[in-house]
């Protein structure tokens, strides 16, 4: 039992780092973004080959710097993006704006392919290397306490740039009314690239922390994606609240239908999403 | 009398691009021709998706479910009632079986427009991939399920492989469907019908002040998009042999969304043009290069950066420079 809670909240980690940045972009820029998983999966091929190349040194070292890279990483694909993709079709009507993501998510996934090569990437070593906590009564890897720490250190460094800095006060001006905003003098371009860095450096965060338990392989970005949506779905659109609840939520979910039902976790979340949407359609914490 | 000249040009034109489709497997490849028939299934596809986009202003991204589920009633009546397994009952059930399924979803989808309808059609798609993937035991699972050559109206294709069969009956039969489809949504846009989905589409508000039911009307162009989609991955089912739960899952529908944005959706022809274009361009693609992705998305971000109007839009412009040139030859 608390097993299963304890790997739902792990679980809701990651949720919560990818449905971040998909939430914060959809809520600044109202842009659906379908490369979202793709820079999660780029997150994690760079960290995997960054704990590689310093195969030699302590694994901890080389699990810090793989985050680092892997974020500064992201967050400079996710500036190139905007500025190539985005920015063009930002007044277009929606169909434009889904498939151009879509688009870019196709490309991102060959480039990854030419880069990195096809085969699986392995480096479990800073996993291995941390060892096991006694955890009320459980024997609990110290690297799923790490990951949950690292993530709710995240989520608040978010908030406070959201809630307290003068930047994070305009982005929500933004997403509240873009053109209001664009009046006021709001620099709205250099903004909407600093929240697509934002939420494509916590995507590769996310990405980063999941190589040291699972290969870095190609397409695996679709699943964080797919999560994410649910996620944000239910949270509700653009809501940071939401997005914690609604990791939490389904990050609990999956663990008990991995327990007791595996055979129907999937259909069971996708069924929760449609049910909250169809009695909310704006979600439990977005705005109408 | 232009109006009526340019009437009969129009008709001239398509009795011979019909007459051109029915000689088509005198002159090219029969492995073109099976290609041929994979796109003239999207095609269908298209067009009912199109209906939604086009006419009815709603963007769907889960269109791949009611395909799979026009696909799916073929291969499950094989697998489980193989005494059914007919052509004359198979079609209808795709038909029936995708229009329940678009019923009951878009009793629910159509409360919804904008981003949240494309949300809730992703969502309920993939909760029809995850249900075909999961019930291993009852849909084969990942594996999918194997569709086999059906007797037509009392004939069976005895030791007939499936390419003869392909590129003999089963194009024509393909192509009879295709113009039917065609003709039936060229109607229906035109229709009473189709008039009032396109006032709601242009002002939901005012449509609704003139008296026009908002919800049931989207509720039946939904029900006519996924019956056309059922119909068409039926069809394909045969085509391709083989029916997987991928066609449910987002990336396909995502593919559709491409198809019709590619041939121009907003054209009528415009799906029927991108889906025989994408099916060969993926092809090429695919067989051509190891990064086929890489191809289909550079054109896809290229086709919405520089040619919002996809290649019927493109074509409309260029003709229209052309006249604009020589005005004597109108």
């Amino acid at each position: 039992m608390v097993l299963y809670i304890l790997n739902g909240l792990y679980f809701g980690a990651f949720l919560f780092l990818t449905s971040l940045g998909l939430t914060i972009i959809l809520g600044v820029m109202g842009i659906l973004n379908l490369a979202h998983g793709s820079l999660f999966a780029l997150g994690a091929f760079m960290a995997a080959w960054t704990i590689g190349l310093l195969a030699t040194g302590p694994p901890s070292t080389a699990l810090i710097l793989a985050i680092i890279c892997s974020m500064a990483l992201t967050a400079a694909v996710g500036f190139l993006l905007e500025r190539s993709l985005i920015k063009p079709i930002i007044r277009r009507p929606l169909e434009y704006q889904l498939l151009i993501t879509f688009g870019a998510l196709l490309l991102m996934e060959d480039v990854i392919k030419l880069v990195w090569g096809g085969e699986a990437r392995y480096a479990s070593a800073p996993f291995d290397s941390m060892g096991r906590a006694n955890l009320l009564g459980l024997e609990y890897p110290w690297y799923f306490v790490f990951v949950m720490a690292l993530t709710a250190l995240a989520g608040a460094a978010v908030w406070v740039v959201m809630a307290r800095t003068r930047a994070g006060i305009m982005l929500r001006a933004i997403a509240m009314d873009r053109d209001m905003a664009e009046a006021m003098g709001i620099p709205i371009k250099r903004l909407s690239s600093l929240a697509f860095m934002l939420g494509a450096s916590m995507a590769g965060l996310a990405g980063a922390l999941m190589v040291p338990t699972s290969p870095a392989l190609l397409g695996i970005g679709m699943e964080p994606l797919i999560m994410a949506f649910i996620v944000v779905v239910i949270g509700g659109m653009g809501s940071l609240k939401g997005a914690v609840v609604g990791s939490l939520l389904v990050g609990q979910a999956r663990s008990f239908g991995v327990g007791f039902l595996p055979e129907l976790e999937m259909p069971i979340l996708f069924l929760i999403a449609v049910l909250i949407l169809i009695g909310r359609p704006q979600g439990m914490f977005g705005k109408g | 009398m232009a109006g009526l000249a340019t009437k009969r040009k129009k008709t001239g034109a398509l009795v011979l691009l019909i007459i051109g489709f029915v000689l088509l497997p005198q002159v090219i490849p029969s492995y073109q021709l099976v290609l041929l028939e994979s796109g003239l299934c999207f095609a269908i596809l298209g067009l009912g998706f199109n209906l939604l986009l086009r006419y009815t202003g709603l963007l769907s991204f889960g269109h791949g479910a009611y395909f799979a589920a026009g696909a799916y009633a073929v291969g499950m009546i094989g697998r489980y009632a193989p005494e059914l397994y007919r052509m004359e009952v198979l079609i209808p059930a795709a038909i029936v079986f995708s229009a329940i399924l678009a019923a009951i979803f878009g009793f629910v989808c159509v409360r919804h427009t904008r981003i949240f309808f494309s949300i809730l059609t992703l969502a309920l798609s993939m909760l029809v991939f995850a249900t075909l993937v999961k019930l291993y035991y009852v849909t084969g699972g990942s594996d999918g399920i194997r569709v086999g050559i059906p007797p037509v109206l009392g004939h069976a294709f005895k030791g007939m492989r499936r390419p003869q069969f392909l590129e003999g009956f089963y194009y024509y039969f393909l192509l009879g469907w295709v113009i039917v489809s065609v003709a039936f949504m060229y109607l229906l846009v035109r229709s009473p019908f189709g008039k009032a989905i396109q006032a709601v589409r242009d002002n939901e508000i005012r449509a609704e002040m003139i008296g026009i039911r908002v919800k049931r009307f989207r509720w039946w162009a939904f029900l006519v998009s996924g019956a056309y989609a059922g119909l068409a991955g039926g069809l394909w089912s045969f085509v391709n042999g083989h029916v997987t739960p991928e066609l449910a899952h987002w990336v396909f529908s995502g593919e559709v969304v491409y198809m019709t944005l590619l041939g121009g959706f907003k054209s009528f022809a415009g799906p029927i043009v991108g889906a025989i274009v994408f099916t060969f361009l993926k092809l090429y693609a695919v067989s051509g290069t190891e990064y086929w992705m890489l191809i289909i998305g550079i054109t896809l971000i290229g086709i919405v950066l520089l040619l919002p109007g996809g290649l019927v839009g493109g074509l409309v412009i260029l003709l229209e420079r052309a006249k604009a040139r020589a005005p004597w030859r109108s």
